[in-house]
């Protein structure tokens, strides 16, 4: 087993070595030679890689956790319990590394703390930052309970219970109104953004589809995850994900629709240039697809099913926001931007890190519930087997 | 005191450049006789579309998008109506220039501690009743300074006298109106204007959206609140039942067992 195993784990420590070597290199350019040096940014176009990847699908894709803290406190669903650890856990991560991969795109970025005591209540970007302050906090805390359970601090475990349900209807309002802000930094730009894109619906529009990619990135990250930890796949609560995502693309594609009649885009929707081109694949590939496959229950039952349409959904989401701040606002800037090297760098190692802590995190806290066999055993037994597996794992 | 602005007259407009190199010595910024595009070191500058010269600089708006879309409050439109820019406010996050319906703000981005650029209408003179120095050098009055609804009288008796100017006033209305106002003698589109913005004011489009927050925070609340105390009781009923179900059978089980 183990010398099947190690070749491949070696390929990818590798690759994570070379990129964070890169990310390293490139961290410091960008600090001594500034913005220009390291991005293709330019005046006509400020926004480029790393905001619409690293902060918007960033955010959207990190919100698994609010959704299912949601479903699990709120509206007590207790059958999505066994998957709110590492839902929580990669939102939190989520939301840590977008902080980190805004240090390298905010040209001051020793001026961040200004958030906290200049205010302008008008600002939608105001709004975003305070919301992922306090939703990090509340994330935190959150995640809590497995670094409490894994010291055998009860204390702190008890108070945290006492607090839970308010946390987390304050998190789900955080979440709601930062993810639908992230389209709404848009709303000022009009004449900006290609009609395809531009909405009155564009918070609402951000927040739907943000609740339809955390349960897709939640089913891709179990996916992955349990093929690179060989752990048995949670596949019953998975596919019920999945339809939480159907419903929320459904309604996602409903007001999608609602824009083309409403603002009349029927004409550009037929003009087949890129945004054209782009507006298509992402609806059909994203939203229309996705609802097919998983609205048929044979490929929602199977877990390579699962998997690709999940997949489906998270690509149309990334494609979405890479549009909205990037191929819908070429146009009128009258410049094509297309990131540097450099900015691919900062993207991957930012990504790196993440994932990195994500797998140190499954080796060392108690994210997924215990394994299938062990819950068979009795409870004497349990804990020394579980503790087993953990070393099996650590040694791996 | 009355908000202030400019008018530029692009029929007067000559070509010779000196407010640009006025605009340069009164930022510091090096003298670029060939370049012809706002930049890091260049707040105005002019323009040439056929035979009409077009000076460009910060439009000054009435109610400007930059200082909406700050989060640090870095921007703000003073009395005198010039928009003036805060550096040590500023994190550079730049949404002030993507959200500029004029693209104007320059950023410095090969500077490690990057400001973002532009005309300030000279606010240190200005605020002190001084005249901006591109109006001053000006050896036509293609730019004159003066209160900014005066400017509007008087581009408007320019077209009603001359009949040789387009019909409108560029930045009257546009995004709300700027201080800030041009005069053509053909459609603005055709000297580099995007004339396709709307009138209304752009801040108001997010407003409609930010004011509604507190609203949403207090109703959102109570909805999940109330949802969650559904849940939470329905469990609560379930799980009593259940228990008095069980201790009803274990009692019928001890009597059925005293019976025997």
């Amino acid at each position: 087993m183990r010398s099947l195993k190690l070749p491949r784990i070696t390929f990818w420590r590798a690759l994570f070595g070379v990129i964070v070597a890169l990310g390293i290199v490139v961290t410091f350019i960008r600090y001594t030679k500034g913005l220009g040096a390291t991005t293709n940014l330019s005046d006509k176009f400020p926004w480029g890689l790393w905001i619409g990847f690293d902060i918007l699908c960033g955010v959207g894709l990190a919100a698994g956790g609010f959704v299912i803290a949601g479903s699990v406190y709120i509206f007590n669903l207790e059958r999505y319990r066994p998957i709110l650890r590492p839902a929580v856990l990669t939102a939190l991560l989520g939301y840590v590394f977008v902080v980190v991969a805004l240090l390298y795109d905010l040209g001051r970025p020793w001026n961040l703390w200004h958030l906290i005591i200049m205010w302008n209540p008008h600002s939608v970007m105001f709004e975003v930052g305070w919301c992922v302050i306090l939703y990090t906090a509340v994330l935190a805390l959150e995640f809590s309970p497995m670094l409490f359970e894994r010291f055998n601090l009860e204390r702190p475990s008890k108070i945290l219970h006492a607090i839970t349900i308010p946390l987390v209807i304050f998190g789900v309002i955080l979440s709601s109104l930062h993810q639908s802000s992230l389209g709404s930094l848009y709303l000022i730009v009009p004449e900006k953004l290609y009609p395809l894109w531009y909405s009155g619906n564009l918070p609402y529009l951000f927040f739907a589809s943000a609740v339809a990619v955390g349960p897709a990135m939640v089913i891709i990250e179990s996916y992955l995850s349990s093929r690179a930890f060989r752990r048995e796949i949670e596949l019953p609560i998975l596919s019920q994900l999945g339809r939480v995502t159907v419903v929320a693309l459904a309604v996602y594609f409903v007001l999608k629709i609602e824009d083309v009649l409403n603002d009349h885009l029927l004409p550009y929707i037929f003009t087949f240039n890129t945004e054209g081109i782009l507006w298509w694949a992402e609806i059909l590939l994203g939203v229309v697809v996705p609802i097919f496959m998983l609205s048929i229950t044979k490929i929602r039952l199977n877990k390579t099913g699962l998997f690709y349409s999940a997949l489906f959904v998270v690509l149309g989401f990334i494609l979405n926001r890479m549009n909205v701040s990037i191929t819908g606002i070429e146009r009128y800037a009258g410049a094509g931007y297309f990131p540097s090297v450099m900015e691919i760098v900062v993207t991957l190692f930012v990504v790196a890190l993440g994932i990195g802590t994500f797998a140190l995190a499954m080796r060392y806290l108690p994210v997924f519930p215990k394994e299938k066999e062990a819950t068979h055993d009795k409870n004497g037994e349990l804990e020394v087997v579980s503790l087993k597996s953990t070393l099996a794992r650590v040694n791996d | 005191m009355q908000k202030m602005g400019i008018l530029v007259d692009t029929t007067l407009c000559i070509g010779c450049y000196a407010c640009e190199d006025a605009c340069a010595e009164r930022w510091g910024f090096p003298k670029q006789p060939e370049v012809h595009e706002l930049s890091a070191v260049k707040n105005t500058t002019v323009q040439q579309w056929d035979d009409v010269y077009v000076p460009r600089m910060c439009m000054h708006c009435e109610e400007p998008s930059c200082v909406s879309v700050c989060l640090v409050a870095a921007f703000t439109k003073t009395n005198e109506g010039a928009v003036v820019y805060d550096a040590d406010k500023c994190m550079g996050c730049r949404y002030c220039m993507q959200a500029c319906p004029f693209q104007v703000p320059r950023y410095q981005w090969n500077n490690p501690n990057p400001k973002v650029m532009k005309c300030d209408m000279c606010h240190e003179r200005t605020s002190k009743g001084g005249v901006p120095a591109c109006v001053e050098i000006c050896p036509v009055q293609a730019r004159i300074f003066g209160p900014r609804e005066d400017l509007v009288q008087e581009a408007h008796k320019r077209i009603r006298e001359n009949p040789s100017y387009y019909n409108a006033v560029f930045g009257e209305l546009e995004a709300g109106g700027t201080s800030v106002l041009y005069l053509a003698n053909r459609a603005f589109d055709k000297i580099g204007f995007k004339t396709s913005l709307p009138k209304q004011p752009l801040p108001e489009l997010t407003w409609n959206v930010m004011s509604k927050i507190p609203n949403y925070v207090f109703w959102g609340g109570t909805l999940l609140t109330g949802i969650w105390w559904i849940t939470n009781r329905r469990k609560d009923v379930a799980e009593h039942e259940k228990r008095a179900k069980d201790a009803e059978l274990k009692a019928a089980d001890r009597t059925n067992g005293n019976h025997h």
